[in-house]
């Protein structure tokens, strides 16, 4: 029987089918091994890709499934070769559990580029189980995939920074978006896209959020501290801006046309996608010729730099903007999270709400 | 009302312009303006043939101003300079490429990328400063600020040379540009013609291992023997591609037809860098998700070079004996050398010898 092959107890809410819908469901995780860790999880972000998951969009997933990977809680026991963790921390978890740890990429810190990577959920794991996420009471992780949360960032809006921050951290540090001064504009104005305009700030950049809905932009320049804002479906707004930003931050998951984001692009400028569409995008390549310009892609982030990322917002009190939910409300908030109804990150208050029957 | 193309400038000048969109060229009389104090004018030896030539001689791109007087691979030797020209003099041998003036005062211009110049004027089908159109290297002289002029190299051929103005330099710059010059890197170069042989050559020059990626399983031997590629992949076997997956630093994309690059990006390590150096006329799909994204894999462009690096470029080539491989024609020629351009049969430029088969009618 499914999720019956570990030893520790453990319960969840999973999905069964392609309608997406997530039930009550009980499962096991392993032992806690020497190099392991346990963690009580207090809460759990609401990522896009667990909807994209729970729907089976991208064609992988192998159900059942128990998503989340924007997890906070508490260690409650530590293995034998674990130094850095204690029982009592608290901690985090990402996308990634595991790597082949001996690879060249993994030697550079970047486990997530690891061709033998392990996700949090729906992947299998070194024995040979499936992985379960953080819409569960409990989790057993590797201590080289868990994180310290600074002091003084509370859990529940620490924990979308798990995904949505260091996704957009990576690339704004790998591509070179860090320059006081220079312009990033930020395209869509969801969990990813907030996350952005704040990194951008800290940074020192100008930043414009480039963004469908009008109605986002008193949010956007009020409240997130956007310089400014953009209406993508507006032709003249659009003419205006181009050639004025040095790089764009692309965090739009649906099927969208990139021209108008390189038209907005200086001379050597860079538009990185971080957002995951399912089919293919067209990409006109005269604009790239003419003006030596860059489409990059980025994929979460290392170990190393994911705490650094965490490090950082602690120095500069950057958190997530979340609307707390209640684990029974989830499916009512992949509904809203389909039409873009949140501000911007919905997050499980999961030790308070999950109950095993 | 407009002047004539021969009435335009005092000095007389003749080459071979086309006329209209079947491309052919034929024997043109135009001007070229008098040498201002800062102008270089140039008896021309050699041009070579730029498959842009082509494209822009059919109008392809739907830019061209008939006449055109194609050509910017072009190599002479200095006749007159200005009475405020430093940099040369009478008799000195020179190459012109692709541009011939720029704003010279925007942020690209003054970090020497003249080629980024939103006011940049191309050395034919443009429009120059004084607001008379440019006409290229097919033809006896030229005249050009003496910014946009390169010194020619002691021991580098004119004629076999001259294609490094434009191919060159389009294959030379996103190499160093984009960190591809570092030895240990393995390179892939999909397509082998102008572009590709020569950065074939660039790459190896730098230290590269590098593969010719290519539909034509006949260009193997050459690539290998003659140019000194290391390996070649046909890109349609599916079981070839599949054991390259992964095994790439970079690419550099010269192919101007459509195609797909979702097969190039696989082949890209995790960071990868595929760099499109040929201009299709229709966008290109690209898949986001899973192959940008889950190796930061980037797609990139590049434009031929500024003229500092173009420079660069010229004596690296000298210092390391890197020569285009050229096929030598007369200027009357060249209608049959674009028809065989068009199928790719040339090993792997046309070098038009200008300076003895150029003859006013």
């Amino acid at each position: 029987m499914a999720g019956t092959e570990n030893s520790q107890k453990s319960f969840g809410w999973a999905a069964t089918d392609t309608s997406g819908l997530l039930f009550p469901f009980h499962f096991s995780r392993r032992e806690n091994g020497s190099d392991d860790v346990t963690i009580k999880i207090l809460y759990c972000g609401v990522c896009h890709s667990d909807l994209h998951s729970v729907k089976n969009e991208w064609g992988f997933t192998n159900y059942p499934i128990v998503p989340g990977h924007e997890i906070v809680g508490l260690v409650t026991k530590t293995g034998s070769d674990v130094k850095t963790f204690k029982v009592g921390d608290r901690v985090g978890v990402g996308v990634i559990v595991g790597s082949c740890k001996t690879c060249d990429i993994c030697q550079q810190d970047l486990e997530n580029y690891c061709p033998k990577v392990i996700f949090t959920y729906n992947s299998k794991d070194q024995d040979g189980t499936k992985t379960y996420g953080g819409y569960s009471d409990i989790i057993v992780v590797d201590q080289r995939f868990v994180l310290r949360i600074p002091d003084n960032l509370s859990s529940g809006a620490c924990a979308p920074l798990l995904c949505a921050g260091i996704t957009v951290y990576s690339p704004m540090k790998y591509y070179g978006m860090t320059e006081p001064g220079k312009h990033l504009g930020v395209a869509g104005l969801g969990g990813l896209g907030h996350v952005a305009v704040k990194f951008g700030k800290a940074f020192g950049l100008k930043v414009t959020v480039i963004s469908t809905s009008p109605k986002k932009e008193s949010e956007a320049i009020n409240r997130l501290g956007a310089d400014s804002f953009l209406v993508s479906s507006d032709p003249a707004q659009l003419k205006a801006a181009m050639g004025t930003m040095d790089f764009i931050i692309d965090t739009i998951a649906a099927v969208h046309p990139l021209a108008p984001l390189l038209g907005l692009l200086k001379m050597n400028g860079k538009l990185v996608t971080v957002g995951l569409p399912d089919k293919p995008l067209e990409l006109p390549i005269f604009p790239l010729v003419l003006g030596r310009k860059l489409v990059g892609g980025s994929d979460i982030g290392g170990m190393k730099e994911t705490q650094e990322m965490l490090d950082f917002c602690g120095k500069h009190n950057i958190i997530a903007d979340i609307e707390m939910i209640r684990i029974d409300y989830i499916n009512t908030a992949f509904e809203r999270l389909a039409k873009s109804d949140v501000r911007y990150r919905f997050v499980i208050d999961v030790a308070n709400t999950l109950a095993s029957n | 009302m407009a002047k004539s193309p021969e009435m335009e400038h005092p000095v007389k000048a003749f080459g071979w312009a086309a006329r209209d969109t079947t491309g052919i060229l034929s024997p043109f009389k135009f001007s070229r303006r008098a040498t201002g104090e800062y102008d270089v004018q140039l008896k021309v030896l050699y041009c070579g043939i730029c498959h842009s030539d082509l494209h822009n001689a059919k109008n392809d791109w739907g830019l061209t101003p008939y006449p055109v007087v194609p050509g910017h691979e072009i190599s002479g030797v200095v006749t007159e300079v200005g009475n405020k020209v430093k940099k040369f003099k009478v008799g000195d041998k020179v190459g012109v490429g692709c541009v011939v003036e720029s704003c010279r005062q925007c942020d690209q211009c003054n970090k020497d990328l003249e080629n980024y110049c939103s006011k940049l004027v191309l050395t034919y089908a443009a429009t120059y400063t004084d607001g008379t159109p440019t006409y290229g290297g097919y033809s006896d002289i030229m005249v050009v600020n003496e910014h946009f002029v390169l010194h020619w190299p002691e021991n580098l051929p004119l004629g076999a040379g001259a294609p490094l103005l434009c191919a060159g330099i389009t294959t030379y710059s996103p190499l160093r540009h984009y960190g591809l010059d570092k030895p240990g890197l393995h390179i892939g170069i999909v397509g082998l013609g102008g572009l590709g042989h020569v950065g074939v050559k660039f790459a190896k020059a730098f230290g590269s291992k590098v593969t010719v990626i290519s539909t034509s399983i006949n260009k193997k031997k050459e690539a290998i023997e003659k140019l000194g590629a290391d390996a070649f992949l046909i890109s349609r076997d599916e079981e070839e591609m599949r054991g390259a997956v992964g095994t790439f630093d970079g690419i550099i994309d010269t192919v101007s037809a459509v195609h797909s690059l979702s097969p190039l990006l696989s082949l890209l390590k995790p960071d990868g860098k595929l760099i499109v150096v040929g201009a299709p006329e229709k966008p290109l799909e690209v898949p986001i998700f899973p192959e940008l994204i889950t190796g930061r894999k980037m797609v990139a462009g590049s434009m031929i070079g500024g003229w500092k690096e173009t420079q660069e470029m010229l004596d690296f080539a000298a210092k390391h004996n890197i020569l285009p491989d050229v096929e030598i024609v007369s200027m009357d020629y060249v209608n049959t050398a674009m028809e065989r351009l068009v199928k790719s049969d040339v090993k792997y430029r046309f070098v038009i010898d200008v300076g003895k088969t150029l003859k006013p009618q």
